[in-house]
């Protein structure tokens, strides 16, 4: 009862502050409102007894990721965003196809796998059970990811270097 | 225990210690005030309220004059005309404060304040804490803190003005740089006490001080001190090129928040830093009078602060560049060449190799 209570709320917290990140035609609001859409997430981890991933997920996303989003805007100025329905219509039905394509998946899903759902409580998700999983049983996808990374960090790096040469070293 | 029987012992001490703070982040404005002054050769304040106490020839003696100065100045922030300047974004305006504040209440619930104690017949296990024996304690620390940089961006971006939205994008950049170092410090007792509950890590704490690992907490004390924007890292709020920064725009009760949020973490940090390095509540005898740690911790976290106002007193600012430079290419190689070492060297003593 509780539970499906907190459920609830957080849902209506959750699907809110998405709709509100799209209507929302300042910028700065809708990262705002995506900051608010990840903790809401975040609590859903803490109510399914995941609250190592709560806390990931509260730091990476919302603590960095938003932040650099929002130093980005704040850089560029670009707070202010086109009107809502955008200038092509083209974008907006391919738009509007995309999402119902994602619909019809999540649903093909539901009904193909949806019955075997997992109680949270049979989870072990301390962190050590989730260091031992990922350092033991998945240590290749995570290395691979690791090195997707910093691939990219170094070539940021390296576009930002091949910029200044000659000007100033 | 029941779950609701757990809620309500939360909700009880997290109020108090709450309450505690609300009035000793004001007792630290005062500390620093008069500490300042000290170091810089003037008296501080002096004129509202001191302690009577009867002196030689009949005469008094007047002790901790200014005590009251906490209590004028809050008056004067709550009396202040309320204004919002012209074409500040409201919703944004309003909300920043509260972020500021919000964030740094919230560290509040992980950190240990005494050891296993009974009070009003209360049995707290395994340590005093609104939410103790909480097994991800130290990643709420930092999920909590990196959320703590909203308050200030947001109060910048807001107030629709160069001096503030400068003062907001340095907040973010030093902010985010310094986290990485800090976060890197912090794996040190982690790994040293083998666990994320800041309770373990004070306990592992009986032998010795995890502050005898210099490196380790030197960065996490200078790391420290650029996330709390004192000087000689105060970039944020440079007076002499950005008027006062991101609050500029703030004035009355909510530029009092501000001042709330800064001073209250200068306290919680302080908290901090002694529960990962300076062995938080423990003591001489506190196995014996578990009361003792909130003493012991108190005294721990009025050395930080008079530790971070004498830096203050010190030290000149740093230029931006120079800031910049010396978190990226200084503080963190050796927080992250630190932390390979101490890993291995855990390693090889747990495969018996060296002792």
């Amino acid at each position: 009862m509780g539970n499906s209570f907190v459920f609830m709320l957080l849902a209506v917290i959750a699907v809110g502050s998405a709709i509100g990140m799209l209507v929302s035609r300042d910028a700065v609001h809708s990262a705002l409102f995506l900051v608010l859409n990840f903790i809401t997430i975040a609590v859903f981890y803490v109510v399914l007894n995941a609250p190592f991933l709560a806390m990931v997920q509260v730091t990476v996303y919302a603590g960095a990721i938003m932040v650099l989003f929002m130093f980005v805007i704040m850089l560029l100025g670009a707070e202010r965003l086109r009107g809502m329905w955008g200038d092509r219509p083209s974008e907006l039905v391919f738009a509007a196809f995309l999402g119902f394509l994602l619909v019809v998946t999540f649903l093909i899903a539901l009904v193909m796998e949806g019955k075997t759902a997992v109680s949270a409580n049979m989870i072990d998700s301390s962190p050590v059970a989730l260091g031992l999983r990922l350092f033991e049983g998945y240590v290749f996808p995570f290395e691979v990811v690791g090195i997707l990374l910093l691939s990219a960090m170094v070539g940021v790096v390296i576009l930002t270097i091949s910029n200044k040469r000659g000007k100033n070293v | 225990m029941t779950p609701g029987q757990i809620a309500i012992r939360a909700l009880i001490v997290g109020f108090s210690v709450s309450m505690v703070m609300v009035t000793g982040f004001a007792y630290t404005t005062l500390l620093e005030r008069k500490l300042l002054a000290r170091l810089q050769h003037r008296i501080g304040p002096n004129r509202a309220g001191y302690i009577p106490l009867p002196g030689k020839n009949g005469g008094e003696r007047r002790l901790i004059k200014g005590f009251l100065q906490p209590g004028a100045d809050a008056v004067k922030l709550f009396l202040k005309e309320d204004q919002t300047p012209a074409g500040v974004d409201r919703f944004v305006y309003n909300l920043a404060p509260m972020l500021a504040v919000i964030p740094a209440i919230l560290i509040l619930a992980v950190i240990p304040w005494a050891g296993e104690i009974t009070i009003f017949g209360a049995h707290f296990a395994p340590y005093f804490a609104i939410a103790p024996g909480l097994d991800v304690a130290v990643l709420y620390m930092l999920s909590i803190t990196s959320i703590g940089v909203y308050g200030v961006v947001l109060a910048g971006w807001a107030s629709n003005s160069k001096y503030a939205i400068l003062g907001g994008i340095r907040a973010s950049a030093q902010m985010i740089s310094y986290e990485l170092a800090m976060g890197m410090s912090i794996l040190i007792p982690v790994m040293l006490a083998d666990s994320l509950d800041l309770g373990v890590i004070v306990s592992q704490q009986s032998g010795y001080w995890y502050a005898l690992h210099i490196p380790a907490a030197a960065v996490f004390l200078l790391a420290v001190m650029a996330e709390l924007q004192r000087l000689p890292f105060d970039l944020v709020e440079a007076e002499q090129e950005l008027s006062s920064g991101f609050n500029v725009e703030y004035g009355g009760m909510r530029f009092g928040m501000f001042f709330m949020a800064e001073y209250m973490k200068m306290v919680i940090f302080s908290a901090i830093a002694a529960t990962l390095f300076f062995g938080g509540y423990r003591g001489p005898f506190v196995d014996q009078l578990p009361g003792l740690g909130f003493f012991y911790l108190f005294l721990k976290i009025v050395a930080g602060l008079c530790m971070l106002i004498w830096i203050r007193a010190s030290f000149p600012r740093l230029r931006y560049d120079q800031l910049m430079a010396f978190g990226w290419k200084r503080l963190l190689p050796i927080a992250v060449l630190n932390f390979i070492i101490v890993a291995v060297v855990i390693v090889l003593q747990q495969e018996g190799i060296i002792f």
